[in-house]
């Protein structure tokens, strides 16, 4: 993006007459943007009011005939309930330990893709190819290779032949975390490369005239001016990760205590069909997001603004 | 130079290690299709002797039996019809964002944002009771609308970023020459950004054919299921051989040609992914 600011500062607010030209660019506008907007709220806003309203009442599609209002009943079911903590630390945990991962490899693969004297096309080709696969077919890919009839990772040196990786949370964890840096660490390396391009090489030319190491450029030089980039990217990451349910319910289905929040919300809406204990799940991820982006926002000072969409 | 040789076989070992990372289960799911049922389960990287039966069984028994190409069908259509509408939705949207002076512009830039960080689960149990009682369950529609929802705040940054970089004086001239608005979007900026368009719809298209939230949870036959879904329903054979080999086999045609066109467009992809990441 080019560095300049807005180009087209806003008028005054209060500007005593708005002409003919500028009322008809605004109708434009909105009108271009209106379906996007509506298809956009339709399947956000809406829904979300409507688990709220689902979240207080009993619904149930297995016993219609009951129901009714019941207050904050559904969430004291859920909060008081061991699966949902057990849930939600698998997923902070999960969380924190795949993007930490996808951090430290992202930004080797972005310096590799920024500084490599040669080879750099192989190595932004091959980032792409686990971008373009289906997360469900990694899954699937991982899970072959792990499993202990099938897979080929028994049959390597050092590892016990009869090892069963999904009987055992530990080891089912360990795989799913590293179906998921799999999947996702090329759009981390993406987002940090877009973030060291920007850096001036005159820094480094200079850093290196006045004697500095190749870390000590690293850590002064590329990390601070990288901070924005790297926050970004650690926001989108974060609640990407947060809401991680192909991987793991291919793998166990949430067996061996590996469930995440997203597959209880899933249980309990599809499978189970109570619509009003599945709503107040749905409505305490729903929180969740927001803190951790209120976090990232106040606490950081991430400026969404220069944020983008995307996984 | 003994530094630069040395350097030289530092990235040689790094990109070598970063190409396997990225390749292994490509590799490995194309090896695993490939093996006859009989050796699926010995466990080699690479099959003894190949043979195509998991793809035969794959496609046996035309569109009514075959449990994939049903699927298959409504995972291309699905994606597709999903790419048309998104791409046009947010073109429109994002010609006003680059283009136009209008109140409430930061606002629906920051509304996209936070689709773009909603939680799919939260909005899956009132589509669920809503599309059931609307008649969009198990329907292409009723995965169309969930996607175009998701897909719009991608295709809207992209779009918008590669906007701004479009020779807007050329509209200035064909609005002098007596253009309207509309006339001047549709004649002179469609072509101009016919590209950046191309890859924004590469992206939602991506989305859309690997969604497996909504693919699982809106429909309840082949209908509508799409190929990540149907993927959880695979049955083997009989009900003690377990359907491994079917897997890799789908999976395998699912994932090479997506694979093969992200390559061919790479560099389209990365400057559409990280659109709008840094404003300098």
């Amino acid at each position: 993006m080019e560095a300049s600011a807005p180009a087209h500062p806003s008028p005054p607010a209060a500007a005593p007459r708005i002409s003919q030209k500028t009322r008809s660019e605004r109708r434009l506008a909105w009108m271009l943007c209106a379906p996007a907007v509506i298809a956009m709220l339709a399947v956000t806003a809406y829904p979300i009011g409507y688990a709220i309203v689902l979240s207080v009442q009993q619904v149930d599609l297995r016993f219609p005939e009951e129901g009714g209002f019941v207050g904050l009943d559904n969430y004291g079911a859920v909060l008081s309930s061991d699966l949902w903590w057990t849930d939600l630390f698998n997923t902070v945990m999960l969380t924190v330990v795949t993007v930490s991962i996808e951090l430290v490899l992202g930004m080797a693969i972005a310096l590799v893709m920024h500084r490599a004297i040669f080879g750099r096309g192989v190595v932004r080709t091959s980032v792409l190819i686990p971008y373009g696969i289906i997360t469900v077919v990694a899954a699937f890919s991982w899970q072959f290779a792990f499993a202990p009839d099938s897979g080929f990772v028994n049959k390597l040196p050092f590892i016990a032949e009869d090892m069963d990786w999904f009987g055992d949370r530990v080891s089912a964890f360990a795989v799913i975390i590293m179906a998921e840096v799999w999947k996702t660490t090329p759009f981390m390396a993406l987002l940090l490369l877009a973030g060291l391009v920007t850096i001036d090489s005159q820094l480094y030319e200079a850093a290196k005239v006045d004697g500095a190491t190749a870390w000590q450029r690293f850590t002064r030089i590329t990390l601070p001016l990288m901070k924005p980039a790297i926050l970004v990217a650690l926001l989108f990451r974060t609640l990407d990760a947060f809401r991680v349910f192909d991987t793991i319910y291919i793998m166990t289905a949430g067996a061996q205590d590996t469930e995440s929040v997203s597959i209880l919300g899933f249980n309990q809406l599809i499978s189970r069909l109570n619509l009003g204990l599945g709503s107040a799940v749905s409505v305490l991820i729903f929180i969740c997001v927001l803190a951790i982006a209120f976090v990232y926002v106040r606490g950081f000072g991430v400026r969404v603004e220069e944020g983008r969409p995307g996984r | 130079m003994e530094r630069g040789t040395r350097e030289y076989a530092l990235w040689s070992i790094g990109i070598v290690l970063v190409l396997i990372f990225a390749l292994i289960p490509v590799i490995w799911l194309i090896s695993v299709s490939l093996k006859p049922p009989e050796s699926i389960t010995d466990g080699s990287f690479l099959p003894s002797e190949v043979s195509f039966e998991n793809y035969e069984s794959l496609f046996e028994g035309g569109i009514d039996e075959s449990p994939f190409i049903k699927p298959l069908i409504n995972s291309i259509l699905i994606a597709l019809s999903t790419t048309v509408i998104s791409i046009v939705l947010a073109s429109f949207t994002a010609y006003a964002i680059a283009r136009l002076e209008f109140p409430g512009k930061r606002a629906i830039l920051a509304g996209a944002l936070a689709i773009a960080m909603f939680p799919p689960i939260s909005t899956v149990g009132p589509l669920f009771d809503m599309w059931r009682s609307i008649g969009l369950y198990d329907t292409y529609l009723g995965l169309i609308i969930p996607y175009l929802t998701f897909s719009l705040p991608l295709a809207i940054y992209a779009l918008v970023a590669f906007f701004r970089e479009i020779p807007w004086e050329l509209e200035q001239a064909a609005q002098v020459d007596g253009a309207t608005p509309f006339q001047a979007f549709r004649k002179v900026i469609v072509p101009l950004a016919a590209p950046g368009m191309f890859t924004a719809a590469i992206l939602v298209f991506i989305f859309a054919w690997n969604d497996f939230l909504f693919a699982i949870s809106l429909t309840s036959s082949d209908a509508s299921r799409t190929v990540p879904a149907s993927l959880a329903f695979f049955t083997g054979e009989s009900s003690f051989t377990e359907p491994t080999g079917s897997i890799a086999a789908a999976a395998v045609v699912v994932t090479v040609p997506i694979i093969v066109f992200v390559l061919f467009f790479q560099r389209r992809i990365v400057s559409g992914l990280t659109a709008g990441a840094v404003k300098g």
